[in-house]
């Protein structure tokens, strides 16, 4: 596997004709050429660019945390920070809402857990059906690139747990981009927000996790509560890959 | 913007206990940096932030007829741009009503702190003075762009040189004089905002703290030998101001202003 | 081809006629923007914002197929000597017309109908060259934004000052009115496949002429890519050039 790097549109990433273009890259002749700014990535034949930045791009099965902006007599409008706004309909809540009553229910400024079920047609089609999933009330939202969300999930939610053993907080990310964090005292819920943003600011660091827990230790003085977990590396960057958010 | 309920909740909650979002105390400011010179063909020019706020201000000088009420006295005319640049929720085109506010505040704490000599701007008595133009861009909304304006208005001032005016040929040439502008330090008025988030006043609100106050209320405030001396008030935004909440506005206004007074003074004069 | 005489024959600044003027660039200038960068040519500075895709108003500008790109540019008042009056004008519409064209031919926004990338270009402080300036800086933050694009594109103002061919003019060349006086031709190109997406000419020129200049405008872009991809390999750094 090549070494990543930062990749600007319009470079070739490489030159040859086994190569396949995968997201954010197309072939030119013999050249695979970036079409986005992102980390280069050439993983046996594949040749992809990662993103770095970009408006959040809703996928079937992902978490979101968005706040309602709109309600209709079908449904609720959630804005979750993307160029679209999400659809709950009243037929995807785990109980019966009465016409008129929308408002009793979900209302403007509320926040929800939701999933995406479908992004069909332009629209992105919210659920709460499941369990953990509604409005959530309490603690804080922090908001992130979405592009970083990998990276503050970890692999296999190992950097979230990070989080969680060393602040004591309940954490649930959505792949917008917007976490919500609640910890019992004030304190907990600023040391998982000062976290996060170390995380955010050095995501493409290699070695993140070693560089997470020092900061922890030695500029916050918390401990970490829970086991080290031995293989937490670099997080897979695909989002339909990576563990969705969750909540404990 | 807008805050969701929860996190409005949140951060009402956290005051009640002095704290803030960013660790910062109620009535602390951030880092404020200023870089002047921005532009080589300004008589003065500036970049001010406050924490990751910043605007540009610049000072550019005409030379037109006095109004009738004041032959003798030059004048002053302050615009203010909240372009999209700066916020994903300022819009392109016409200026919005905030924008309009906040340029009619700061030029009428500047015109009426009396920092500006008028009557060393008047060039021929009843035909000529010098205006002041004094023109401030947003650049980044992170909150408080009234005071980070307000304040860049006062370093670009501050900075300002005459032009070379040929009187003979009527014609401002493209150089500057070494003669600053006749300010008078003494009579300098800084802005000091103050939102009331909750039941709590804040310094130098961060963006959600502005979006969720109640109300604003800046202040004018120039040193009347060492004690605050209030020069001009606006309130914004719907809320109404309680008795109560006057006092302790007055007193907030009392306690950081030597402070506050000490470190603008530095900014402004060096 | 003989040489001409000139009557052009030295540069203020003392630059080779086809030396670009010193260029620093820096990207994410403006932290709450989805993409920003900083472009310096000599003493002309442009600093573009991108904000978007975003959802689009007013909705009856939208377009269901694909989304569109909107592009403002404007000068600051103090930016130069004679102060420009704030807010819109006919030079700055035209600008940015021509501008969001450039820009549209690199930019592929078919997976977002209904939106709008918003590109904000202003100009704090100017010597010649605001709009080549702007449009080096608009790529930059666009590619910084995460927004598709086949490639970058490049920027230049090459001219001509009497018989003298010229890369990267300044103020002071373009108020030269000698001989054949000058002309000014602001040239955007694409980075890798070199077509001209931006073309304006003002003054007089042979073929020949413009022949030799567009080539040495491609010389002048592929320097200033150079520069652009230097600065998006190290956003918040100040790459100099």
């Amino acid at each position: 596997m090549e070494e990543r790097k930062i990749i600007i549109p319009g470079e070739t990433i490489v030159h040859g004709d086994e190569f396949l273009p995968g997201d954010g890259a197309r072939r030119e002749g013999q050249d695979i050429v970036a079409c986005k700014y992102g980390l280069s990535d050439v993983n046996d034949k594949l040749v992809r660019v990662i993103p770095l930045s970009g408006v959040y791009v809703p996928r079937r099965g992902n978490v979101i945390i968005g706040t309602v902006v709109g309600v209709t007599f079908k449904g609720w409008l959630i804005d979750f920070g993307s160029h679209i706004n999400g659809f709950l309909n009243v037929t995807e809540v785990p109980r019966y809402i009465g016409r008129g009553e929308l408002r009793d229910h979900f209302d403007f400024g509320d926040v929800v857990c939701a999933k995406v079920f479908g992004t069909d047609g332009g629209n992105v089609d919210l659920s709460v059906k499941l369990r953990g999933f509604g409005r959530i009330q309490g603690g804080q939202l922090i908001k992130v690139n979405p592009n970083k969300v990998p990276r503050v999930i970890g692999k296999e939610g190992s950097m979230v747990s990070l989080i969680k053993a060393a602040t004591n907080c309940d954490i649930t990310v959505g792949q917008n981009g917007v976490i919500w964090v609640v910890g019992d005292k004030i304190e907990d819920e600023l040391n998982a927000r000062k976290i996060t943003e170390f995380i955010c600011e050095n995501s493409f660091l290699s070695g993140l996790t070693e560089k997470v827990e020092e900061y922890i230790k030695n500029d916050l003085k918390l401990e970490i509560k829970q086991t080290k977990f031995e293989n937490a590396e670099v997080a897979s960057e695909n989002p339909q890959e990576e563990q969705i958010g969750e909540q404990q | 913007m807008s805050v969701p309920g929860l996190q409005k909740e949140r951060i009402i909650e956290y005051l009640k206990q002095g704290k803030r979002f960013d660790g910062r105390k109620t009535e602390e400011f951030r880092n404020i940096s200023v870089q002047t010179n921005i532009s080589e063909c300004a008589e003065g020019s500036c970049s001010v932030k406050i924490g990751k706020t910043e605007v540009y201000a610049g000072v550019k000088m005409s030379i037109i007829a006095p109004y009738a009420d004041g032959p003798d006295e030059g004048t002053l005319s302050v615009t203010l741009e909240l372009g999209a640049m700066a916020d994903n929720d300022f819009d392109l085109g016409a200026p919005r009503i905030e924008a309009i506010e906040m340029a009619r505040v700061i030029d009428r704490g500047v015109r009426e702190s009396g920092i500006i000599d008028w009557e060393k701007l008047c060039i021929k008595s009843g035909e000529k003075v010098w205006q002041v133009n004094l023109d401030i861009y947003a650049i980044n909304n992170d909150g408080n762009l009234f005071d980070a304006a307000a304040l860049a208005a006062l370093v670009a001032l501050s900075n300002a040189k005459f032009p070379v005016y040929d009187i003979e040929a009527n014609k401002i040439e493209h150089k500057l004089t070494d003669t600053k502008l006749p300010l008078v330090k003494e009579n300098m008025s800084f802005n000091l905002t103050i939102h009331k988030v909750g039941d709590q006043f804040v310094l130098d609100p961060s963006l959600e703290e502005e979006e969720i106050s109640d109300y604003r209320l800046s202040i004018a405030l120039a040193d009347n030998k060492g004690e605050p001396r209030i020069t001009a008030m606006q309130k914004g935004k719907p809320g109404a101001i309680s008795e109560s909440d006057m006092e302790k506005i007055l007193n907030l206004v009392e306690s950081n202003f030597k402070e506050l007074n000490k470190k603008v003074t530095k900014i402004v004069w060096g | 081809m003989t040489k001409v005489e000139s009557l052009y024959k030295k540069r203020s600044d003392g630059r080779k006629f086809d030396e670009l003027r010193p260029i620093t660039a820096q990207v994410g200038v403006v932290p709450s923007a989805d993409g920003s960068a900083m472009y310096q040519s000599g003493k002309t500075r442009a600093v573009a914002v991108v904000r978007g895709p975003r959802l689009l108003h007013p909705k009856h500008m939208e377009n269901p197929q694909r989304g569109i790109l909107r592009v403002t540019y404007q000068m600051m008042s103090f930016s130069v000597w004679d102060r420009i009056k704030p807010g819109n004008s006919r030079r700055g519409q035209e600008i940015s017309k021509v501008s969001e064209w450039a820009l549209n031919e690199v930019v592929n926004l078919d997976a977002f109908p209904n939106s709008v990338v918003d590109v904000i270009i202003q100009i704090p402080q100017a010597d010649a060259g605001t709009r080549v300036a702007g449009l080096n800086a608009a790529a930059m933050a666009l590619a910084q934004a995460g927004v598709p694009m086949s490639e970058m594109v490049c920027a230049v103002a090459v001219g001509k000052m009497d018989r003298t061919l010229v890369v990267d003019v300044d103020k002071e060349e373009e108020d030269f009115h000698e001989g054949e006086g000058p002309t000014d031709v602001p040239i955007c190109m694409t980075s890798r496949s070199n077509k001209i997406a931006l073309l304006q000419l003002d003054g007089k020129i042979s073929v020949p002429e413009l022949r030799e200049l567009v080539k040495m405008a491609r010389e002048g872009c592929k320097k200033i890519n150079e520069i652009q991809i230097k600065a998006l390999r190290e956003p918040g750094k100040e790459i100099k050039g």
